[in-house]
């Protein structure tokens, strides 16, 4: 349960930012994760009168407000276009539709989860991190960052033109997932994410060109291809055991997820 | 710390603890309907409408409601008897203690979706468990329900 001393609506990123460099101090998203610790805050800060509930969209890029829900994401009609509907897929098997009402998009990214399907999906594509203090970051590179006293103000999506899917192995519908993929096939190279492995996910880029020219092969020269990928990149990875999956369990699956979700994108052409 | 907010239209002002879940706050002004069926806001008993959207109102801080309008199955008393009139014909329910937050849901997917198909229905409604049935007699009472309701606007 969320306990602290006191609940205070910032008026201003500034004055979030200062309270938010005590150490007893903390930015509540949606409260979906901050409810399960036990521990006494000082200060809950909350961030949502500061405008941070829109879905931008410009002609080259979505601007996403930290306080924007993952149910906003999830019905959005640009971002979905744009995504060949990998965003709403990534994100409507979480839980349930009050569940994703409830939880925001900022405080899906800044916990950087080891399940996180938000994670994965976002960070195939050309995807920035604005942070109060720390400027705009690539959301891959924020991923890998050590936890810090900094706000997430924006998620900024690049519209660098993409074909992309996104698909997560759950042993029971809504629950954590198994395993995460994304992939997209990008201007600038053909990524895949890998994540729930089960730390979080990880980008991978086609280094070796296996995908290369992809939708141009014979339906023959490309399952090859992608049969090779598949195999290629779930060996790029490391995998654990927990209580939902072995870690052999695990690579196998990611060579599955990547087979056949590199498969839907080509044969979507 | 001070608040002020509608619940079921009703306007309060008031003093509350500023870690208050925004469930134990409604139970406190004698909303029953509303109930914890899990720790971890996964089982959808405790849904209320913050600003007409269903929400997890275990895990919604009271004051992130200050200024808005809350709904619980107190508030739709007319249209809560009406869906639970088909889902008791159904036979859908055996103890009935994951109602009040299925039929909040339930009221709440009328508004949002027109026409569902059965897999829109399940997916609406997926965080809402019911650990005494298989959901059948549920899903038949919602198709059944969405069917009367639409013949009943179509007459109008």
């Amino acid at each position: 349960m969320l306990r602290c001393n006191e609940y205070i609506f910032a008026e201003s990123l500034d004055e979030a930012y200062r309270l938010n460099q005590k150490k007893s101090a903390v930015i509540v998203g949606g409260n979906g994760w901050l409810k399960l610790g036990s521990r006494q805050w000082g200060s809950v800060i909350d961030i949502s009168r500061l405008g941070l509930d829109k879905i931008t969209e410009t002609d080259d890029a979505f601007t996403i407000g930290a306080m924007v829900t993952l149910r906003d994401i999830e019905k959005h009609g640009g971002l979905n276009a744009y995504t060949d509907g990998a965003v709403r897929e990534a994100v409507r098997h979480i839980v349930g539709t009050q569940f994703r009402n409830t939880v925001t998009v900022g405080g899906s990214i800044f916990g950087r989860f080891g399940f996180s399907d938000m994670l994965t999906v976002f960070m195939v594509m050309d995807s920035f991190i604005e942070l109060y203090n720390g400027g705009v970051i690539p959301l891959h590179e924020f991923s890998e960052m050590p936890y810090d006293n900094d706000i997430l103000v924006n998620m900024i999506v690049k519209k660098t033109p993409l074909k992309m899917a996104y698909s997560a192995f759950r042993n029971q519908q809504t629950d954590f997932p198994v395993l995460t993929f994304a992939h997209a096939f990008r201007e600038d190279g053909a990524f895949s994410a890998v994540g729930a492995r089960p730390s979080r996910a990880e980008l991978r880029r086609d280094e070796e060109d296996i995908l290369k020219d992809i939708f141009s092969l014979s339906p023959e020269d490309a399952e090859e291809a992608i049969n090779a990928y598949a195999l290629w990149l779930s060996s790029q990875y490391t995998y654990e055991s927990n209580l939902r999956a072995g870690a052999d369990y695990r690579r196998h699956i990611a060579e599955v997820l990547a087979r056949r979700t590199v498969k839907a994108i080509v044969d979507r052409g | 710390m001070e608040i002020k907010l509608w619940i079921n239209g009703r306007l309060i002002k008031d003093n509350a603890e500023p870690d208050m879940p925004m469930l134990e706050y409604l139970r406190s002004k004698g909303c029953y309907s509303v109930k914890r069926g899990c720790e971890t806001s996964n089982c959808g008993l405790c849904t209320v409408w913050l600003e007409g959207k269903p929400i997890l109102s275990c895990t919604l801080p009271l004051m992130r409601a200050d200024g808005k309008h809350i709904t619980t199955l107190e508030g739709l008393q007319s249209e809560a008897e009406e869906f639970g009139a088909f889902l008791a014909d159904e036979g859908a329910e055996q103890c009935g203690f994951c109602n009040s937050g299925f039929i909040m849901n339930v009221l709440a997917m009328k508004r949002e979706l027109s026409d569902p198909t059965e897999d829109e229905i399940k997916e609406y409604l997926s965080g809402n468990l019911c650990r005494c049935t298989g959901y059948v007699g549920q899903l038949r009472a919602i198709k059944k329900y969405l069917k009367s309701v639409k013949g009943e606007a179509g007459n109008e």
